[in-house]
């Protein structure tokens, strides 16, 4: 066993209002730099949708994660010998038009307009070229678009649903959305990493956190085709490939990275967990219908006294494991089950879940008003619009039976709640569905309290970083006695 | 040979070749110690796609396979005309050296195209990149011109030019057989230590990092800062 910790994450999709508070916060720290204007290392979709960028899910055109083929486990983007041939010209590297070109608007011709007869407008420029452009996408093109043959029906996911499902689905009484914030991973196996000619991505041993070294970086770009979530971009102005930090120096501060502090819905939980590294090339290469439950096995239980033993040996914290015992992420992956993996069959196994949102309840158009069918708010989660499959081919691996306990169990927990407060529910019906929903009242109390009342210190359980410990490595403190306070930093200076 | 000719031949075959060379080995070392952060591909790959297929990939292809020729008769000059004793091989050898000559002007010219072009590229295009865009062209050119007008290359090169450029690399430089060439050779020498000249100034540093460790390394890479010895690998 060897235990190792990892920052990981919850995403209420539940609670999500789309607000993309989450991605400006982002941006204004990481991405507001020449060449990163076109990254969202945190954006926001809505599904069913198209996504950012273009159809990032269908690897048939984007080649990303890792694919099992007689038994071994390999790159679907890269093998070190393509590597050595493709090096010149990656062919499964996205351009710039896959995302967006970025662009701004000529404000300054609203003060420097000649005299006409018309008011002047501030025309749209490129913030690549400066030149006038047409402006045909940009990163959140499908907002809010549930029912567009657009953006909606091109929805890699829905590959998954026969005919009749895709066509209930997109039935003007059925038409539904949701929204689907998505950050790096920070895997635990990342493609990124096992595709880095250079060896600049790396995980961090203490964390997990995947970084790139800007050092190392000479731009070969094989990550970038490599992650099957397109959450690794490429600056065209310094020649190296950037990504999320899950804002480690906030983290390393005791702050919540800026996404998760920013979020207004509350959806964002972060903590620690335990996991054994020796399994990790078994898990990911196990059959499809295996994979949630097995990656959710290689979390380990932090108050098992050998996990406990067996991190203390592999040099893990003693408060790094106390963390881990707090982690509101082990609660809802391990103990209650609810949150689930996205697109876990890309075999990198991700370390952010998903708890899956509630879809609304069916309608029916009689005469010109569309009604609700059920009087039950609280429907039938295999009657809810969106057909269960598309949940599952996100969430679970194409395995309904993981995603459909998520949404009974979540959908127990408020029939126990309308028992407990409102009144209108009969407590024996609610303590019958949470029986069958496995959920005992106490679970059913923890799951509330944790989605509709958590503290800011309840969502974020961040571990001591001990960076006191890491910089005394690589800097000795005496020699900065008497010096602290000036220090020099390089500018990210394109090479020549 | 006159007295300034004979300054002249100093200058270009002696001179030129040994500052070159220090400033070479001295500024990439300086540079990569310095400034590891400017040593990249600098690929423009990401704003342009498809052009760049057809610029980078026959260039890259052409310019490895006549490097490598070069290299191989300046290091074991012997083996490769044994190898071409039989007029077929050696026809064979010349034949494919043109090829992969003419692989890289017609790359080297859709690149230039290219980054004069397309705006986007031509945004991320320094004036150092055209200095070596240029020393490249006329290398090829010069190159391809000697395949044509001076042929049998594979053979002579190791009898004309591998004993000059080893009595360079010997610190006793010989250029009596250098200056009897023709001029176009000479030129081809000489834009030759130009180009490893400003080696160290340009993106052609990124040959020095090619990723060789990647294919013997494992998949994952895990960096850590204090691993008690105790723990595992």
């Amino acid at each position: 066993m060897d235990v190792r910790a990892q920052m990981s994450m919850v995403f209420h999709l539940d609670k999500c209002i789309g607000c993309h508070t989450c991605s400006i916060a982002c941006k204004n720290i990481w991405t507001d730099r020449k060449g990163t204007e076109y990254m969202w290392w945190n954006n926001v979709e809505t599904k069913p949708g198209t996504g950012y960028p273009t159809a990032w899910e269908d690897q048939e055109k984007y080649h990303g994660g890792w694919v099992v083929e007689d038994g071994n486990l390999h790159l679907r983007s890269t093998s070190k010998t393509q590597t050595v041939f493709n090096i010149f010209h990656n062919p499964h590297q996205p351009s710039m038009d896959d995302y967006y070109e970025p662009w701004t608007y000529d404000y300054q011709h609203l003060f420097n307009a000649p005299e006409g007869p018309d008011q002047p407008t501030a025309v749209p420029i490129s913030m690549v070229t400066g030149d006038l452009i047409q402006i045909k996408a940009g990163p959140n093109w499908d907002d809010d678009m549930g029912g567009s043959p657009v953006y909606a029906e091109n929805d890699p996911n829905l590959a998954q649903l026969n005919p009749e499902q895709r066509a209930q689905m997109f039935a003007v009484q059925r038409l539904m959305f949701f929204y689907l914030p998505r950050i790096c991973n920070h895997c635990l196996n990342p493609a990124c990493v096992a595709s880095c000619p250079s060896g600049a991505l790396h995980k961090r041993g203490e964390d997990g956190i995947v970084l790139v070294d800007q050092k190392r970086c000479r731009g070969w770009r094989a990550c970038i085709a490599a992650c099957p979530y397109k959450k690794m971009y490429y600056n065209w102005q310094t020649g190296k490939s950037e990504k999320c930090i899950l804002c480690y120096p906030r983290l390393e501060t005791g702050q919540a990275p800026a996404c998760f502090h920013s979020c207004v819905g509350r959806i964002r939980y972060l903590g620690v967990v335990l996991y054994d590294a020796d399994r990790i090339r078994e898990v990911a290469g196990l059959p499809q219908d295996e994979l949630i439950e097995a990656q959710r096995s290689l979390i380990l239980n932090p108050n098992d006294p050998a996990v406990i033993a067996a991190a203390r040996q592999n040099g893990v914290h003693d408060s790094v494991v106390e963390s881990a015992q707090k982690s509101p992420t082990y609660r809802f992956v391990k103990d209650w089950k609810i949150a689930l993996p996205l697109h876990a069959e890309y075999r990198t196994l991700p370390m952010l879940f998903y708890v899956p949102p509630m879809a609304p309840v069916m309608a029916q158009k009689t005469g010109t008003t569309v009604d609700n069918i059920s009087e039950d708010l609280f429907h039938d989660i295999d009657d809810a619009r969106a057909p269960i499959e598309y949940m599952a081919s996100m969430f679970g691996a194409g395995n309904a039976g993981k995603v459909r306990y998520a949404l009974r169990k979540q959908k127990a927990v408020r029939w126990y709640r309308r028992a407990v407060t409102v009144g209108d529910v009969d407590m024996a019906t609610a303590e019958r569905m949470l029986r069958e929903a496995d959920c005992s009242p106490a679970e059913a109390e923890a799951i509330y309290k944790l989605t509709s009342l958590c503290t800011f210190d309840d969502r974020f359980v961040i571990p001591p970083m001990h960076r006191e410990q890491a910089v005394e490595m690589l800097e000795d403190p005496l020699a900065h006695k008497q010096g602290v306070g000036f220090g020099f930093m390089e500018s990210p200076r394109r090479g020549l | 040979m006159s007295n300034l000719s004979a300054y002249f031949y100093a200058l270009f075959f002696v001179a030129l070749p040994y500052v070159s060379l220090v400033v070479f080995f001295l500024m990439t070392i300086v540079r990569y110690r310095t400034g590891a952060f400017t040593y990249s591909s600098l690929s423009s790959q990401f704003l342009e796609n498809r052009q760049h297929f057809w610029a980078l990939m026959p260039f890259h292809y052409g310019i490895l396979t006549v490097l490598g020729m070069h290299i191989a008769a300046f290091l074991i000059p012997r083996e490769v005309e044994w190898w071409a004793r039989i007029p077929l091989r050696l026809w064979v050898m010349e034949a494919g050296m043109l090829a992969a000559g003419l692989l890289t002007l017609a790359g080297l010219t859709a690149a230039m195209l290219r980054r004069h072009t397309n705006h986007k590229i031509a945004l991320v295009t320094s004036p150092g990149d055209w200095v070596v865009l240029t020393l490249l062209l006329l290398q090829v050119l010069s190159g391809i011109g000697i395949a044509m007008m001076y042929p049998w290359g594979s053979s002579w090169f190791a009898i004309a030019v591998t004993p000059y450029l080893w009595s360079v690399a010997k610190l006793n430089p010989n250029m009596a057989v250098v200056a009897a060439m023709p001029a176009l050779i000479q030129f081809h020498i000489v834009n030759a230590f130009l180009i490893i000249g400003f080696f160290p100034f340009s993106r052609l540093v990124h040959i020095l990092v090619a990723p060789n460790p990647y294919l013997w390394r494992r998949p994952q890479v895990v960096r850590w800062y204090r691993r008690p010895a105790a723990a595992k690998g």
